[in-house]
Order: structure tokens, then C-alpha cells, then sequence
């Protein structure tokens, strides 16, 4: 089971009221390379990899949970007081006469979540590698996003997700490595 | 051992193209390309820093800058 | 009525103290699933767990549970669902 910490992992502020970024920052919420994604791929695939990598598994998909929750902060604080005019001006009008100001699981483009962006091939190799291009995938679109964001303190969060995809790409590549490794790493000799 | 965390290329560019060409592209190639199996012991940021870097380990660490209008990443 | 009120300058800073062990933990406990032979990192990831529960306990002594589910104390009146909530501070 999970328990919730009423805390976010890093402390996200965000300078100024800019609806126009929320539009953009919703692609880490619900699209393909997304946060949502990247947690429920690997709490999934977790079942049936080898015994070595489940804890990896499990505790980076907890980890990507924490940082969905930046995200929404993000997007909660970004759209929270702004008019309908504004929202119309930002682009997001279309989410608006569908959601209001609530948060939904849609990519940048308007496109429901769906699980076809995430795969299980019940192949550990195949399974490892697709979280590490998807780990890289997410760092690419952190990147493209702060291309687009001139707002300081937005970007600082940003540049620690960002961050973390490269952590977690690294794992991922330890755990692939771990898999391919002739012994059990429980018998030491 | 020094990696350089970007790369560059120069894309074909016609005389035809409408829009100014961007002469040197660039692309992140970030730590985790090069590290391999980390060694253990590794020098570590101070608790504090660590959180604003968003890693434990300076060798992790990878910067990143807004690209200028001319698609190029600082080095 | 009036918005609940605003929360301190503390525990903004206390918070960020937690942030800020929390953050070595999980950067170790990643580590260590797949170093699980580290004695060194197992070391430091123990005694900066210790440092978190204490962080905490003072924290949730001035600004309530962190945690629920019988994973924190509440005084009474039960202040679990207290406002704020993270993405509101
Ligand atoms: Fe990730």
C-alpha cells in the first residue's frame, strides 16, 4: 500500500499568473511521456521482472507520483486566479469549457491519456529498455518545455525534474546491466 | 577521462530555405551516456545543494540552459 | 467567511530542511537498489533517516501531521484535513 506525505518532494513557486505555460505543462501530466505515464509503466511492469529490479520498479514509479503532484501544483498555481479572458488569451479555452479550471489527464495537444503510451512486454530486457528511452523521452520534453518558459522559477523546478529523469535513466541502465549478469547477485562466493 | 555534454552538427542548408538558418545545431549528451555502473564512493553535494541540483552526485549533475532563438545550447 | 490564514515564515523553512533530507534519502535508496552491497551508503541512509524522523516530529509538533493513515499523531480537533495542502502553500 502507499502513504501519503503531505509535502511536496521539492518546493515549486512560480513567479508570475501565466495560464500560457500550464498549457504547455500539462504534456508532463497526462501525455505520453508524461509523469502519470512513467508511474504507472513501471508499478505495472514491476510484477514480472526479475527479483533484482522490482525495488527499482517500485520506487521510481513512487517517485514519478511525486513528481505528477509538482506538476499539478504547477499547473493549479499557474491558472488558479485568472479570468476566462485570460485563460481564452493563454490558448486553454478549449480545456476550460470542458473542465473549468480542474486538471485533467490530456496532453498539451487536448489528447486523452491513454495506456497505449505505456508498454509491459513481460520480456525484462524489453521492458528496462523502453524505461530507459522513456526516462530520456521525458527529460527531452523538460527541456523543450523550459525552451518555452521564461518564468525563473518555474524553470528551477523544472531543471530538478529534468534532473531526475537523468538519475533515473541511469538506474535503469545499472538494472539493465544487473540483468544481463551471469551470477545472482544474492550468491557471493 | 573528459566527455563534453554536447554535441554538435551542421545541418544541409539551401539556398531556398525561408527562415534563417540555424548554421551549428547542438544536442544534450548528459552524464548517464558515460558514467557506466556507478563506483560506489562517490563524491557527493553538500544535503542542502543536493535538492537544488536534483542529484546526490556532482558526476550526475547536468546543467541546462534555455537555448537561444538560434537553437544552440551553451557549452 | 475568510480564507484560512497564512502559514509562517517556519514553516516554509522547516519544511524545506525536510525537503531537503528526504530528497538524500530517496537519491541513496535508489542507489542502493542497485548497490545493495554498499555498506557506506547503507550507513549514511540510516543515519539520515534517523535526521528525518526527528525533522519531522518537531515539524508536526508546531504545523500537524505529515502523514496519515496512523503514520502521525493528531491533537484534537483531528487535523489531518487541515488546509493547506501542499500545492496550496
Ligand atoms: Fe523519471
Amino acid at each position: 500500500m502507499w502513504y501519503y506525505e503531505k509535502k511536496l518532494q521539492y518546493p515549486v513557486k512560480v513567479r508570475q499568473c501565466n495560464p500560457r505555460l500550464a498549457k504547455y505543462l500539462i504534456e508532463q501530466y497526462g501525455g505520453a511521456d508524461g509523469e502519470l505515464s512513467a508511474a504507472l509503466r513501471y508499478l505495472n511492469q514491476r510484477y514480472t521482472i526479475p527479483g533484482k529490479v522490482i525495488g527499482l520498479l517500485n520506487d521510481i514509479g513512487t517517485e514519478e507520483f511525486a513528481h505528477l503532484e509538482m506538476i499539478a501544483t504547477m499547473i493549479y498555481k499557474l491558472t488558479k486566479d485568472a479570468t476566462p479572458e485570460q485563460l481564452e488569451e493563454a490558448g486553454i479555452a478549449p480545456h476550460y469549457v470542458n473542465h473549468e479550471k480542474s486538471l485533467f489527464y490530456h496532453n498539451s495537444a487536448g489528447n486523452p491519456w491513454t495506456a497505449a503510451y505505456i508498454q509491459s512486454k513481460g520480456d525484462p530486457i524489453a521492458d528496462i529498455y523502453e524505461d530507459i528511452a522513456a526516462e530520456e523521452k521525458a527529460r527531452a520534453t523538460y527541456q523543450w518545455i523550459i525552451n518555452l518558459s521564461d518564468d525563473p522559477d518555474l524553470n528551477d523546478s523544472l531543471r530538478f525534474l529534468r534532473e531526475r529523469e537523468i538519475v533515473h535513466s541511469q538506474r535503469f541502465r545499472e538494472a539493465a546491466q544487473l540483468l544481463i549478469e551471469e551470477r545472482d547477485k544474492k550468491i557471493i562466493f | 577521462m573528459s566527455n563534453t555534454y554536447t554535441k554538435y552538427y551542421y545541418p544541409y542548408i539551401s539556398p531556398f530555405d525561408p527562415c534563417k538558418p540555424i548554421i551549428r545545431k547542438s544536442y544534450p549528451t548528459p552524464p548517464q551516456m558515460y558514467l557506466g555502473f556507478q563506483p560506489p564512493n562517490l563524491p557527493q553535494f553538500e544535503i542542502k545543494e543536493a535538492l537544488y541540483r536534483g542529484t546526490l552526485w556532482p558526476a550526475l549533475y547536468s546543467k541546462y540552459d534555455k537555448k537561444d532563438y538560434r537553437g544552440e545550447y551553451d557549452e | 467567511m475568510s480564507s484560512p490564514k497564512q502559514m509562517p515564515p517556519e514553516y516554509y523553512q522547516q519544511l524545506e530542511e525536510i525537503q531537503m533530507v528526504d530528497f538524500a534519502i530517496v537519491e541513496l535508496n535508489l542507489y542502493l537498489d542497485t548497490h545493495p552491497d554498499d555498506y557506506e551508503a547503507i550507513k549514511q541512509f540510516n543515519s539520515l533517516t534517523y535526521e528525518s524522523r526527528k525533522l519531522k516530529k518537531n515539524f508536526e509538533k508546531q504545523f500537524g501531521p505529515l502523514m496519515h493513515f496512523g503514520r502521525s499523531y493528531s491533537q484534537y480537533p483531528w487535523q489531518w484535513d487541515d488546509q493547506p495542502w501542499p500545492w496550496q502553500v
